[in-house]
């Protein structure tokens, strides 16, 4: 591919350049005073193996030019404060700001994870008072929020699964997970020591319940279930399903990645799942992606409690809380302390902010807002599963593939409108996958602005394929090679 | 479009059974449907593969996607050139971009696969949906 990088113009408001490129030799950010004592070798004290004497290329330059270099990249960025942030399967929405008062709360924020646990009665209290509205909200008994993510909450999960039937006498050796999963679900399963079985959607998009009986066997440990599932369909038969997977002896684990579907409204517990992780970075609004870290707390049903990743915050019968350690059927500790204590203060903030009612809401707003977006949309945009959706839309490049543009064109161009692109190519079983999910932090009148947008890339597909082949072309950075830059990564800058 | 002496599986597989030795690879249509390849993980001389079960992995710039041994056997050859060029996949994808080679413990599973008619049909109804 042709390198169209050279039309970005060097001005330091269109480009910047790396800090390296702004190197002088002598330039420096620190006077040191003279020194007052004798110099010491640091390679003579260090031992010549440990001292480094080509820092080839290290930048030089002043503390102003350090200032500048990276508040002028700072403007580029694009986040969930700047505009939609539509990234399907996601669940980008806004990180209120009450919820960062309360985690630099001196008493919160500044707590040694080491203290002795009377003095700490209020960040134990944070910690079991955001376990228990978890939940309550999953319909589950008991919640861990060690895991640092959602990939390492299904960790969790599995592993759980695995004790608990290894207790029983047969671990099992397979983990059934729908074709439209998340690819973390089989990294999880095959990282337990489990191998993976695919369950193939049926044409409503959803788990085939005659598929599931046949593939459901006595050395299946568990299903590993979406729901809803990532083409954001809920799977109406999930009594059923948990029914089936109970009755051969094994465990449902749901991915609690689509959560913000069903907050406030259906309980993963009362339908039938026995353990389950949520993403504090999705659904109850701590920050996501760079401004992390994430939390994706595990909740299990009382028989899987004696598993859970130690220790646990308990509360006493005089009404303090305490730390139990003495857990001898915990799969152990999976993360530092207590899990990303400061994710935990926020979402408890939220939470409360909110209420049962506010949660409720929020669901019904993210719902009707995907949905608006996939009717006012469908009659342009190939939708490959006609019907109500749930808090994201699947739409493909159906249409516009007959005219050589796809879905990642598509959603290149969609930058130049201003927009952050929707999730492209996910999930795997629809070609050409454009994933859309605005969550309820997006205004009518933004949705609008957003639909409008896509509408008019729809109309250039007609009119000039080329020109959307070859967006965006408002960026500093033009079309990337990302085969290049995949097949030969340049991983380090040099001089 | 589709070679005649190949045999092809619904997962998107072609296999080219000469005696005893078949050599496998993914389609065309496979190819288009990753986009540009960028990593191709394959066994190893002397591993053995299962009929329908995992052989390797291709990783395009769009998704990680197994490959399904259309046979049973055991790997005598991989196709090396993939390592450093994994381009080959995209641009000759039934013939330099063959990824390995298998010493077939049952031809008579071959009789299950698509020809290249069959294959094209099937390509062209999975399309429509």
């Amino acid at each position: 591919m042709e390198n169209r990088n050279h039309t970005a113009r060097p001005h330091v408001t269109e480009n910047e350049g790396l800090i390296f490129e702004r190197s002088g030799p002598g330039k420096s950010g620190v006077d040191f005073a003279s020194l007052d004592v004798p110099a010491v070798s640091a390679r003579e004290r260090l031992g010549a193996e440990f001292y480094r004497e080509d820092l080839e290329g290290f930048p030089e330059v002043s503390e102003l030019e350090v200032i500048r270099h990276f508040t002028r990249l700072s403007t580029w960025n694009y986040g969930v404060d700047t505009g939609i942030y539509p990234l399907g399967s996601c669940t980008m929405k806004y990180n209120p700001r009450i919820n960062e008062v309360a985690a630099r709360l001196e008493g919160l924020a500044t707590d040694h994870p080491y203290a002795p646990e009377p003095l700490v009665q209020g960040c134990l209290r944070v910690l079991y008072e955001t376990a228990l509205a978890l939940a309550e909200i999953t319909g589950m008994d008991a919640v861990s929020l060690q895991p640092a993510a959602g990939a390492q909450g299904e960790l969790t999960g599995i592993l759980m699964i695995r004790a608990f039937l290894a207790e029983r006498g047969n671990a099992r050796r397979y983990v059934l997970i729908p074709d439209s999963a998340h690819g973390t679900n089989p990294a999880s399963v095959t990282t337990s020591g489990y191998s993976v079985r695919n369950l193939k959607s049926n044409e409503r998009g959803t788990v085939d319940l005659g598929d599931l009986d046949v593939g459901m066997t006595e050395e299946v440990a568990a299903l590993m279930l979406t729901n809803p599932n990532t083409l954001g369909i809920f799977e109406t038969q999930i009594r059923e399903i948990c029914d089936l997977v109970h009755a051969r002896g094994g465990l449902v684990y749901m991915d609690g990645a689509n959560m913000n579907a069903l907050v406030g409204v259906a309980q993963p517990g009362t339908f039938g799942v026995d353990v389950m992780h949520l993403n504090l970075h999705k659904t109850f609004t701590t920050p996501h992606g760079g401004g992390g870290p994430g939390s994706g707390p595990v909740a299990v049903k009382d028989f899987l409690a004696p598993y859970l990743p130690s220790p646990v915050i308990e509360r006493t019968a005089e009404g303090t809380y305490r730390i139990d350690r003495t857990r001898p059927k915990s799969i152990g500790r999976v993360r530092a302390f207590y899990g990303n204590f400061g994710m935990a203060v926020r979402a408890l903030a939220y939470i409360m902010a909110n209420g049962p009612e506010g949660l409720r809401q929020t669901t019904l707003d993210a719902v009707l807002n995907a949905n608006y977006v996939v009717r006012r949309l469908a009659d342009i945009y190939d939708l490959p599963y006609d019907q109500p959706c749930m808090h994201e839309c699947v739409l493909s490049d159906r249409r516009q593939a007959a005219r050589g543009v796809r879905t990642g064109d598509i959603a290149k161009r969609l930058i130049d409108y201003g927009f952050h692109p929707y999730t492209t190519s996910f999930p795997l079983i629809v070609p050409g996958a454009m994933m859309i999910e605005p969550t309820e932090s997006a205004s009518k009148q933004e949705l609008d602005e957003f639909i409008e947008a896509l509408r008019a890339v729809a109309r250039e597909v007609e009119e000039d394929p080329d020109f959307v082949l070859n967006a965006p072309h408002t960026t500093r950075i033009l079309r990337l090679d990302e085969a290049t830059a995949a097949r030969k990564p340049v991983l380090r800058w040099k001089p | 479009m589709y070679p005649q002496e190949l045999l092809y599986t619904k997962e998107h597989e072609w296999i080219r059974v000469d005696e005893e030795i078949g050599t496998i690879g993914i389609t065309d249509h496979a190819q288009k449907e990753l986009g540009d390849v960028v990593f191709v993980e394959l066994p190893r001389a002397g591993d053995h593969v299962a009929v329908n079960e995992p052989l390797g992995t291709v990783e395009s710039v769009k998704a990680v996607s197994d490959v399904f041994s259309p046979v049973t056997g055991e790997i005598k050859d991989v196709n090396a050139k993939l390592q450093d060029h994994p381009e080959l996949l995209n641009n000759d994808p039934h013939g330099e971009g063959w990824m390995v080679q298998v010493r077939l413990a049952d031809r008579r599973e071959t009789e299950k696969l698509m020809t290249a008619d069959e294959y094209e049909t099937y390509v062209r109804e999975a399309q429509k949906h």
